[in-house]
């Protein structure tokens, strides 16, 4: 079991060291660099700018070094000062400028997750226990409709129904009184109270696979031998459901939480564009537009270490769950 | 023979079934999977409005009214207009006709606003002459299936420069279905080759493929897909951007479909039939095509199609973002960027209705994926 999860904690490591070089090229492929951009920036307001000042600009920004250079100073400098570097855009250090939409990000994935999984599997076995009946046909529904509409146009849709119907925004997350204000707990719930919105959008989707992959589950499990045996020996229905069929469907579900977090991760940034909510995503658009490059690659680099993270985590608890990969899988 | 010259006594129910259950068993596994495909109902739906969208991309200059860059300067930001049939009257007429519509500028917003003059009845003609188009680039000709003797009609309204969002999305269909279809290619030629060494081989060639596939897999897809778009260089032609969106997608779709090819091939190397064939003397080609790969062919085949609307919301999701395709490639996505702000969305909701194409496409898709799925084991019944 320990040697299990230090192994997966050592290929870890190596993903996410790997995912740092990938992500610091990814950052440098545009052409042009920001030196070149705020020059052109300069040059619009009427500034001239000649050959010596941009490269002046390019040692002010530390983009003229050689690449590898640069890479180990951005990636030492992340290991041992937990600094991610300057955002050129913000003129400052690049956890000041995402600090709390990072935070934001991370409860608007947690919410979600908890929403989906929370929603998912009960509806799911009930879809099963009573297959064909009203309610299995309308949960099936939203899940095909869930799964079909992306998340980000769902998002445009209940913006649309809002601004039409309700006269509402649907958009930021405190209200106004909050905005601005220190971090409090009247200040959580209200964030809370505005969160449900972004997380049903996103957890739709997931929300839908999840329901029909366990309803097609419990269908397969319901009907086996031991379930009838359970059933013979007087067991009361509710107890039997979900201390037997259920118990046994659910892992394949928990295996894929460490996809459906790279799902959410994934998916965030469109409906915090179109919600204009103040997280990560309309900030990583921006710092991609810009090539802000320290700014976007280590927006890109955190949103696939959370989902690395969260992967392992999903594979604890379901080891927790299921002795067969608790012992190492040898059955 | 004995089962023909029995069955005249059997009651006629009985002979019927008799019947079904011989075509059964001698039909070959395509008739097997078609029969069982065409018992799921929604997946011939998803098929036929699948049909109907390869139709509209394929004939889209010929099936739209209007190019999709003709400016109509009497009607701009314009409402969908109603087809009718009965006129105010209560007349019914055979010829379907739209009312002119009239534009006043409202004297407080400065808007225009549209409304029917319900005297004026313009029939709706077939196969009319109107903008000249070349075909795919071959043929010349300005003949479209239907529009007006003059001026146009505008079935879905039209946009702030006066274009016809219908022909524009008619157009924007042929630009992301093929990016799905290029992107599908791209990745499926991908997925087949990594997946088949990594089966094939094993050994540590299989360890490397599987540790980068899992790589690949646990960067989140589309802040990966943004950030290389956002690459791009922005003096690229449209076309050159197009060709790069869909290389991109097809480059990071393969993974799903290398981990299938991978595991099918090392579970059905086990299999007692390979065994058998092998026993018998078949070479190894002869095994892989006759014998493993009609079995997990139509595995690949729902793979394909569960890959495809990812294809397609990945594109739209760029473009709509601005990230994707640019303006004067006209695809979904890009259609939707002027459904980005939220007064447009409430001034001229009109201009979202690619979201029902984009919905009708991907549900379709998945349907089509469910009644491939139950297809593919046409034996358990």
């Amino acid at each position: 079991m320990i040697k299990h999860f230090l192994g997966r904690i050592i290929s870890m490591i190596v993903t996410l060291i790997l995912t740092s070089v990938v992500v610091f090229i990814i950052i440098q492929l545009p052409p042009g660099d920001y030196a070149e951009r705020y020059a052109y920036k300069l040059e619009e307001a009427g500034t001239a700018v000649s050959e010596a000042d941009r490269q002046a600009l390019r040692a002010y920004f530390g983009i003229d070094r050689p690449l590898y250079e640069q890479y180990f100073t951005w990636i030492t400098n992340i290991i041992f000062h937990g600094d991610f570097g300057v955002s050129f855009e913000y003129r400052r250090p690049v956890m000041d400028v995402i600090g709390e939409r990072l935070g934001l990000t991370t409860i608007l994935v947690i919410i979600t997750l908890i929403l989906t999984y929370g929603l998912a599997i009960p509806l799911g076995i009930y879809s099963a226990i009573k297959q064909y009946s009203v309610a299995d046909y309308l949960f099936s529904v939203i899940a095909y409709l869930g799964l079909a509409i992306p998340n980000f146009l769902l998002a445009l849709v209940l913006l649309y129904i809002n601004i039409t119907y309700l006269g509402t925004s649907v958009g930021g997350l405190f209200s106004a009184e909050f905005v601005r204000a220190p971090w409090s707990f009247a200040r959580f719930m209200d964030l809370l109270a505005h969160l449900w919105v972004p997380s049903i959008i996103l957890g739709l989707a997931g929300l839908g696979l999840q329901m029909r992959t366990m309803r097609a589950l419990m269908l397969d499990e319901q009907n086996k031998l031991y379930v009838t045996a359970a059933r013979a020996r007087g067991l009361s229905e509710t107890k039997l459901i979900l201390k037997y069929p259920a118990r046994v469907s659910i892992n394949p579900i928990v295996s894929t939480l460490g996809w459906e977090l790279s799902r959410v991760i994934s998916g965030a940034p469109f409906v915090s564009v179109v919600l204009a909510l103040p997280d990560t995503g309309p900030l990583y658009l921006d710092a991609l537009l810009d090539q802000d490059m320290y700014l976007a690659g280590s927006m890109l680099f955190l949103m696939t270490a959370l989902t690395i993270i969260g992967t392992l985590v999903s594979d604890l608890l379901l080891a927790m769950l299921d002795p067969r990969i608790r012992e190492g899988g040898n059955h | 023979m004995s089962n023909q010259k029995w069955s005249r006594f059997l009651p006629k129910s009985k002979n019927r079934q008799k019947q079904e259950e011989n075509t059964y068993f001698v039909a070959t596994q395509f008739q097997l999977m078609w029969w069982k495909f065409r018992k799921h109902h929604l997946a011939v739906i998803g098929m036929t409005v699948l049909g109907i969208l390869l139709i509209l991309g394929i004939f889209a200059e010929f099936i739209s009214p209007n190019t999709p860059f003709t400016r109509d300067s009497k009607y701009i930001i314009g409402p969908p207009q109603a087809i009718h049939w009965i006129d105010a009257q209560g007349k019914f007429h055979f010829r379907p006709f739209v009312y002119e519509a009239v534009g006043n500028r409202n004297p407080v917003t400065f808007r225009m606003t549209y409304e029917d003059n319900t005297v004026v009845m313009i029939p709706i003609r077939f196969f009319v002459h109107g903008d000249p188009y070349k075909w795919w680039g071959l043929w010349k000709t300005d003949i479209h299936l239907f529009g007006l003797a003059e001026g146009s009609v505008h079935l879905l309204g039209s946009d702030e420069l006066g274009r016809d969002l219908f022909s524009r999305i008619v157009y924007g269909t042929r630009i992301s279905l093929s990016i799905g279809v290029i992107g599908v290619l791209l990745s499926f030629i991908l997925g087949l080759l990594l997946g088949g060494i990594s089966g094939y081989t094993g050994g540590w060639v299989d360890n490397l493929i599987q540790r980068f596939t899992e790589f690949v897999r646990s960067i989140p897809s589309l802040p990966l897909w943004m950030a290389l778009s956002a690459s791009l260089p922005k003096e690229w032609s449209g076309l050159q951007v197009y060709l790069a969106v869909t290389v991109i997608l097809g480059f990071l779709g393969w993974t799903s479909l290398a981990r299938r090819v991978r595991s099918m091939l090392l579970s059905l190397r086990e299999e007692d039939y390979v065994m058998a064939a092998r026993i018998a003397g078949c070479t190894d080609g002869r095994i892989i095509m006759r014998h493993m790969l009609p079995s997990f062919l139509s595995y690949l085949i729902i793979d394909i199609t569960v890959a495809f609307p990812n294809m397609i919301l990945g594109e739209t999701a760029l473009s709509f973002i601005g990230l994707g395709l640019r303006p004067p490639i006209v695809s979904w996505g890009v259609l939707l960027q002027s459904g980005q702000n939220v007064r447009a969305i409430s001034m001229t909701p009109w201009l979202l209705s690619p979201v029902i194409f984009i919905v009708l496409a991907v549900l379709a898709f998945s349907f089509v994926g469910d009644g491939l799925r139950d297809a593919a084991d046409p034996y358990s019944r």
